[in-house]
């Protein structure tokens, strides 16, 4: 199945386009550029494993860039896009995961993309086949774009969808998010909420912090009397911590209680009772975030191979340390880079472009360079940012932060209308 | 067609302004790097800017300003002249050079209207 999801109409306008451009470039060029390629056969086909930030937009920029001579197919379980970033605010109360829910018809249709909604089974890596639940599909290179899997060893009891419906995650936005808002709504005034964080790294490293602050928010506006703790397994605020420390400790004097070094041991549920290191500590509504890990198809295809956790990439290309047919982008790939959507969606451009390259016989760019950008909100209005760019080291092959970069001086309502006007200009490029 | 379109003005225009491509070996292969890496380095910038410098919210919309301009602009940023907001951290990051290939790349860019992606209700059968 699969092989061929386009429309005969949508492939004969495909195929006037690149007519058309190679007209045009061969006008304008002598050069080989190596980009008009209608006299041949298209370059091959590539197969992307998901359809968050990462998947969708390699899959977007690769027909783009290969003007449409690249065939990509996304493989995705869900008929949905649900945005992470900003869904810290359903619980906060100002959006609704409604406002965070697209699909994905109109980037498929746009960039003539076949998508495919169905769950990967198998990947035979010799025989460059995916094996899903009701088909095969051949490729012939291959991005895994999973995202992240949670890891409840510590906690195994939290490890079903039962007791994820009294002590969600919420770390993939989603219905537990929307759950949790509800414990939260539901919560009488005086009571504690209590939010553990993992050690680092984790998927958006200032998100924890960020839903603290809603959390806080709300209870300021509508439950004065409620408390918030937060139990964090590092040793300090992971990121934009200055900012963060101002917000727990005089915008939500009161409310907020900070405990670093303070790692989960275990949960008992029907009591929501946690046991870290040092105490213990009953709560009205607990979310714990768990560790977390590569997601689930990396793990089946052994490509994690950093602490068993995370996918060990060339950044030149994102191609694994484990098989250099296979590329890894997203929130799976080991990096010292934050797993934040903007960067998710900068490897799968960088991967994009080496993808048409590689599949043109050139060279992919061998000094990248692209920016991050990050914002979180401090209350329904305000927001704060820590904005890096990052360049390629050819001596450490790795992803480097340049000088320069850093965090607001304060929160503002400014920076938080430059924080929406981030989410729609990401969403309409990744999804349209 | 458009994309197309402007796919091959950015390929024809980096090739005629080969001046700002390093001049260690006049190859092929390093116009494409070229070309490849700022426009790597230009989608980035796609987060708050839109696709191809296209905003579609109240962040400045880059395609089709003027390269002089936008080289002022980054510049007074990158030096600190212009009052900080968030691009100050991002100009302070990129070279002169950056700076002045990303110039002629977002100046050769078309203005499209581009279009947000519509919201939906999420379905009961969302797995998570």
């Amino acid at each position: 199945m699969a092989t061929n999801l386009l429309s005969d109409s949508e492939i004969d306008i495909q195929r006037r386009r690149i007519l058309q451009a190679t007209a045009f470039g061969a006008a304008l060029l002598t050069a080989n550029v190596g980009m008009a390629r209608a006299s041949k056969p298209p370059m091959g086909r590539v197969v992307i494993i998901g359809g968050g930030y990462a998947g969708t937009t390699a899959a977007k920029y690769i027909r783009m860039w290969s003007l449409g001579n690249i065939e990509t197919v996304v493989i995705e379980p869900s008929s949905q896009f649900v945005s992470c970033p900003l869904s810290n605010l359903v619980l906060g109360g100002s959006k609704t995961i409604h406002d965070l829910t697209f699909g994905y018809s109109m980037v498929s249709k746009h960039h003539g993309i076949q998508w495919v909604k169905d769950s990967v089974v198998s990947v035979d890596t010799n025989a460059k086949r995916v094996r899903m639940s009701r088909g095969e599909i051949s490729y012939d290179r291959l991005i895994v774009a999973p995202g992240i899997d949670v890891n409840y060893d510590r906690t195994p009891n939290l490890a079903n969808a039962e007791a994820q419906t009294l002590i969600p995650h919420a770390w993939k936005a989603g219905w537990q998010t929307v759950n949790l808002r509800k414990q939260l709504e539901a919560m009488p005034d005086g009571g504690v909420f209590v939010l553990t964080v993992p050690k680092a790294p984790y998927r958006c490293p200032p998100g924890p912090y960020e839903r603290v602050c809603q959390v806080a928010s709300y209870f300021k506006q509508h439950k004065p009397r409620s408390k918030v703790v937060v139990l964090d397994a590092n040793p300090e605020i992971t990121s934009k911590k200055g900012l963060f420390n101002l917000a727990f400790t005089q915008t939500y004097a009161g409310i907020v209680d900070y405990r670093p070094n303070n790692e989960l041991v275990s949960v008992d549920i029907p009591t929501k009772t946690v046991t870290t290191e040092f105490e213990q500590i009953k709560a009205d509504v607990l979310n714990v975030i768990p560790p977390q890990l590569a997601g689930k198809v990396a793990q089946q295809m052994g490509l994690n191979n950093i602490d068993k956790r995370w996918c060990e990439v060339d950044f030149l290309t994102y191609a694994s340390a484990i098989d250099p047919n296979i590329h890894v982008i997203g929130d799976s790939v080991s990096a010292g880079l934050p797993k934040s959507a903007h960067m998710a969606t900068s490897q799968a451009r960088v991967c994009a472009a080496a993808m048409v390259a590689l599949m043109s016989g050139e060279q992919p760019d061998p000094l990248p360079v692209f920016a991050n950008t990050c914002y979180s909100f401090i209350d329904d209005q305000q927001a704060i940012h820590v904005a890096n760019v990052y360049r390629y080291d050819p001596a450490k092959k790795v992803m480097i932060s340049a000088e320069g970069g850093g965090v607001s001086t304060a929160a503002s309502a400014q920076e938080g209308q430059y924080a929406f006007a981030w989410a729609n200009n990401i969403w309409s490029d990744v999804l349209t | 067609m458009l994309t197309m379109i402007k796919a091959f003005f950015l390929a024809t225009s980096l090739l005629l302004s080969a001046s700002l491509v390093p001049a260690e070996e006049s190859s092929t292969i390093n116009i494409q790097n070229q070309q490849s890496h700022t426009r790597i380095l230009a989608a980035s910038c796609a987060a708050c800017h839109g696709t191809q410098g296209n905003s579609v919210g109240i962040t400045p919309t880059l395609a089709g300003l003027d390269k002089g301009y936008f080289v002022t602009q980054m510049l007074a940023f990158k030096r600190g002249e212009r009052s900080p907001t968030v691009m100050h951290h991002h100009a302070k990051g990129l070279t002169e050079d950056e700076i002045q290939s990303l110039a002629v790349y977002f100046a050769q860019q078309p203005r499209v209207t581009h279009i947000a992606p519509k919201t939906e209700q999420l379905k009961e059968s969302h797995g998570h």
